[in-house]
């Protein structure tokens, strides 16, 4: 049976509820396992060094020293993996590059920034294995770093590949270059558009690279075993990757490795990369032990996936009545040291959610002397917003207009074409403004010193491979069994589909999260997929567990298949049938045995799209203007769900989402000193937003189905970051008189700006 | 290098373990004693994951030397239920979904058992203010703050 049936007209009875998660009881009372909680008898702990410049050549790496530290068990270098080329080539969106992945993860020819890894060290304790690391002696050739899109771009830049053209479209870059790709989307006559304008806005915007900030470490606990195989726990957002990420980086097969996900302590896209598990694989191997190896905060600073710093330019033109005409956009994003930042993926966000007949947007992705970035939730997204949602502000003030109207007035609407080609299906970006322009906040009195932003923004979701299984309990109860490591209440979701489908109380369904070996494949907890993709799996599954149950009913009932209707968790006999009664689902469970033995179901899912979310936030804050200090009076999330399946985890992700988003808007950035080094790797300098920084953030989920799934699920879990950094910064704009260029505003850029103003 | 002998009582319980003089009584609790509920986040004191509570403080455990706690009383995430009865400020989390990832909940479910301790009727901006060493990156707190409101109000009742 297909999962794509129509159920716009269903009424759900457990769908939309509010049920305790499942996994709750554990992470209330401190027992459920994250990734540093595993251990095994006689393991090892792990450790990195790491270099000590942004930009060097490796010219050789004596370890000897370190290996006679009594303690020390195995140290690894690049050289203990077998050397995979730069393919320079991206493989896809994400821009996989197996010899890129390889050198992040240990520094082969060069460090390519401050504490790029280039060693590993396992020793009974972590002091001896740090101390050994000092000992290990490098020949260095420090080389100039570079660390900004200007310094990339010089004319006379250092360039961090030897190798590395441009590809892509947009104007030829002649030789090695610090471009890696360029993309390039037009639309119309961008010549006749502006020219056709009655008003012209442009700016120039700046945006610094961030962290995630989860707040649990990496970690992992690798054990490699004598017959070749191998086992790993670890905090990870997509197992299966793990498996095959290690083995291509470690040149095993991956099927002799097994991957144990535990649960995650955040990711928001950085914990889909490996950074660990291939040198605690590497030295596990090395000294027959197994390995734990967890990250210090600093490390994942200094180490792991930020997302790109930016700078933009955007030139938007409209006539005087608001409609929008012409947009000129050039994207300039820091990959960190490979290629690979969501720049594309800005490049097609950006202006979409508008109607502009006449466009260009150029977008190129640099390597810089920083860590290679990774996926952020709606990677790339936040950032162009930034700039689109803070020139769509100037307009909505040159031409005395509501903000929300002028959007509204050019909000694409189903049949539009996003600026990547396609056109939207049914979306729900309109009934969002329309929503936010209802909600009482927007019609809140301001006082001296505040100051109201609106900003929107949308995120395409991901579909990708699924699989579920569903089997029944002798009692009638439902165990459901994905992989997908729960990030945010999904494993709540999940039993909740199943239910709905069996008609038993959620209660009774217990989801799991299953090993690699336990459960079909996965594609990673990510892209706002889970509750789409393994969703529409479950439920699938689910409906085969019904169709079974219906046959063993009929064998019990002796009565056609066909007579047999599921109903309300009873298998009900109907088509002149119906004096044969019912059997409920704790019946026909208890006989499955005489009847055809164990009920179980699996199905699996690949669906190339997914529903778009649309998302309209509301920002009032206020500025202190004698300390620039700014605080958020009140916060507005509206975005359309399609369909909220546990609405508590829906609006936590709409408000989780805000908050990140204000925290990369009024406080965080990476600060660097000249040769690269990360200033504030810690979260006493890296300021991530904190209960008395921010207000109760209001949600209102506005549902238009998603045709692509059968309860009309739409991602949820990125759209959130995306209108934040425009809506804070028009915030600022109406509070201050002051239009900010250049995130983050935080105190002293407030204050220098205000004092600039008078 | 010799290790110290500390006797302690770490959720009432009288305990004994080993450590050297360097080892923070999170390193102690999570490794030495298998108590993991208690988290790291930062081993800095600035994330909150790690509170418990010594001889009736709040405090990170990451910067507490263990060999200190001699003869004091440690509270850590395991000792808040009781046996098989959870807490409202637990219960309260449960049903507000204040927790996504759930790393931080064991550090706030300590912090706000000692708020409530001290302030069984907090307002919003006294919870907010107490709970500010406590890190939390999926929720943006909103759960969290209401959870913490909730559960004094249900306390509240329960001694009225
Ligand atoms: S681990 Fe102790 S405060 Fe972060
Ligand atoms: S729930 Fe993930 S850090 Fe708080």
């Amino acid at each position: 049976m297909s999962a794509a049936t129509d159920d716009s007209n269903r009424k759900f009875k457990q769908i939309g509820s509010r049920p305790i998660r499942h996994d709750g009881l554990d992470k209330v009372t401190g027992r459920a396992r994250f990734g540093a909680d595993f251990t095994l008898p006689g393991a090892l702990q792990g450790v990195f060094v790491r270099s000590p410049y942004a930009h060097a050549k490796i010219l050789k790496i004596d370890t000897s020293k370190a290996e006679k530290v009594p303690g020390v068990k195995a140290v690894i270098t690049a050289e203990d993996l077998p050397e995979l080329p730069m393919s320079w080539v991206s493989q896809g969106p994400a821009g996989v590059d197996s010899g890129a992945n390889q050198r992040v993860i240990l520094a082969r020819e060069k460090a390519l920034y401050h504490g790029h890894a280039f060693a590993a060290v396992a020793a009974a304790t972590r002091e001896i294995a740090v101390e050994a690391g000092r000992l290990i002696e490098v020949e260095w050739e420090v080389l100039p770093p570079v660390l900004s899109v200007d310094q990339a771009l010089a004319e006379d830049a250092p360039i961090l590949h030897e190798g590395q053209k441009t590809e892509g479209a947009g104007p030829p870059v002649e030789g090695d270059t610090n471009i890696t790709n360029q993309i390039v989307f037009e639309g119309g006559d961008l010549d006749a558009g502006f020219a056709d304008a009655d008003l012209v806005v442009e700016g120039e915007f700046e945006t610094p690279m961030v962290h995630q900030g989860y707040i649990e470490p990496h970690a992992c606990l690798v054990n490699a075993r004598e017959d070749g195989t191998s086992e790993i726990w670890c905090a990870t957002q997509g197992p299966f990757g793990v498996k095959t990420e290690t083995a291509t980086l470690t040149g095993t097969d991956p099927q002799t490795i097994k991957v144990t996900p535990s649960e995650i302590g955040g990711g928001f896209g950085g914990k889909i990369p490996v950074y660990l598990e291939p040198a605690a694989l590497a030295l596990s191997r090395k000294a027959g032990r197994p390995v734990k190896m967890t990250m210090t905060r600093e490390e994942v600073f200094r180490g792991t996936g930020p997302t790109s710093g930016s700078k933009m330019k955007l030139k938007l033109g409209a006539k005087s009545d608001g409609t929008l005409v012409a947009a000129d956009l050039r994207l300039d994003f820091e990959a960190g040291c490979f290629r690979g930042s969501p720049v594309g993926a800005a490049c097609m966000t950006t202006l979409s959610p508008y109607v502009i007949p006449n466009f260009r947007i150029l977008g190129r992705d640099i390597v810089v002397n920083k860590p290679r970035v990774a996926a952020y939730r709606a990677p790339g997204a936040p950032i162009g917003s930034f700039a689109a949602e803070s020139l769509l502000d100037e307009l909505a003030r040159k031409l005395g207009r509501d903000p929300i109207d002028l959007r509204l007035q050019n909000a694409i609407e189903e049949g539009g074409r996003a600026k990547y080609g396609p056109k939207f299906g049914p979306i729900g970006f309109k009934e969002t403004l329309e929503a936010a322009k209802a909600h009482p906040q927007y019609k809140t009195a301001l006082e001296g010193n505040q100051g109201r932003g609106v900003a929107a923004g949308f995120w395409f979701n991901a579909g990708m491979q699924s699989s579920a299984t569903v089997s029944v309990n002798p009692d009638g109860s439902a165990v459901v069994r994905t992989g997908n490591p729960d990030i945010g209440g999904s494993r709540a979701s999940m039993a909740l589909m199943c239910a709905e489908e069996l008609g038993i109380d959620v209660a009774r369904v217990r989801p799991m999260v299953g090993d690699t070996d336990s459960v079909g494949h996965c594609d990673p907890t990510g892209g706002s997929r889970v509750t789409y993709a393994t969703g529409m799996a479950v439920i699938d599954a689910t409906r085969q567990v019904i169709d079974h149950l219906r046959a063993r009913a009929a064998t019990m009932l002796d009565v056609e298949l066909d007579s047999i209707e599921w109903q309300d968790g009873n298998a009900v006999a109907v088509n002149g049938a119906s004096d044969k009664g019912s059997i409920p689902i704790e019946d026909i469970a208890r006989k499955m045995g005489a009847t055809g033995g164990p009920i179980v179901a699996s199905a699996s899912v690949s669906p190339p799209a997914a529903g778009p979310g649309f998302g309209v936030h509301v920002c009032d804050l206020e500025v202190d203007p004698e300390t620039g200090v700014s605080r958020v009076l009140r916060y507005l999330v509206v975005q359309d769900a399609g369909k909220a399946i546990h609405p508590t985890f829906v609006e936590g992700q709409y408000q989780g989402g805000a908050a990140q988003g204000i925290g990369w808007a009024l406080n965080e950035e990476y600060l660097w000193d000249e040769e690269g080094k990360v200033e504030n790797a810690g979260f006493l300098d890296y300021r991530v937003p904190v209960a008395s920084d921010l207000p109760m953030i209001d949600t209102v989920i506005v549902e238009v189905p998603n045709p692509l799934h059968p309860y009309g699920v739409r991602g949820v879990g990125e759209t959130p970051i995306v209108p934040p950094l425009g809506a804070v910064a028009n915030a600022m704009r109406d509070a201050t008189g002051v239009r900010f260029h250049r995130l983050p505003m935080s105190p002293p850029r407030v204050l220098d700006a205000l004092e600039g103003a008078e | 290098m010799a290790k110290i002998r500390v006797e302690t009582t770490i959720n009432g319980e009288e305990t004994e373990f080993l450590c050297n003089g360097q080892e923070s009584l999170l390193e102690v609790l999570r490794d030495g004693l298998g108590m993991t509920g208690t988290k790291e986040g930062c081993t800095t004191g600035d994330c909150g994951a790690c509170s418990v509570v010594v001889d009736g403080r709040l405090v990170p455990s990451c910067l507490v030397l263990a060999a200190e706690t001699g003869g004091r009383t440690v509270d850590t995430i395991e000792g808040v239920a009781d046996g098989q009865t959870l807490t409202p400020v637990q219960q309260q989390f449960l049903e507000h979904g204040a927790l996504q990832c759930g790393i931080c909940t064991p550090g706030f479910i300590v912090a706000a058992e000692k708020l409530l301790e001290k302030n069984p009727n907090p307002t919003e901006a006294e919870a907010r203010y107490f709970l500010a060493g406590n890190l939390c990156r999926c929720t943006g707190y909103d759960k969290i703050i209401k959870a913490v409101l909730d559960a004094a109000a249900v306390m509240r009742e329960g001694r009225a």
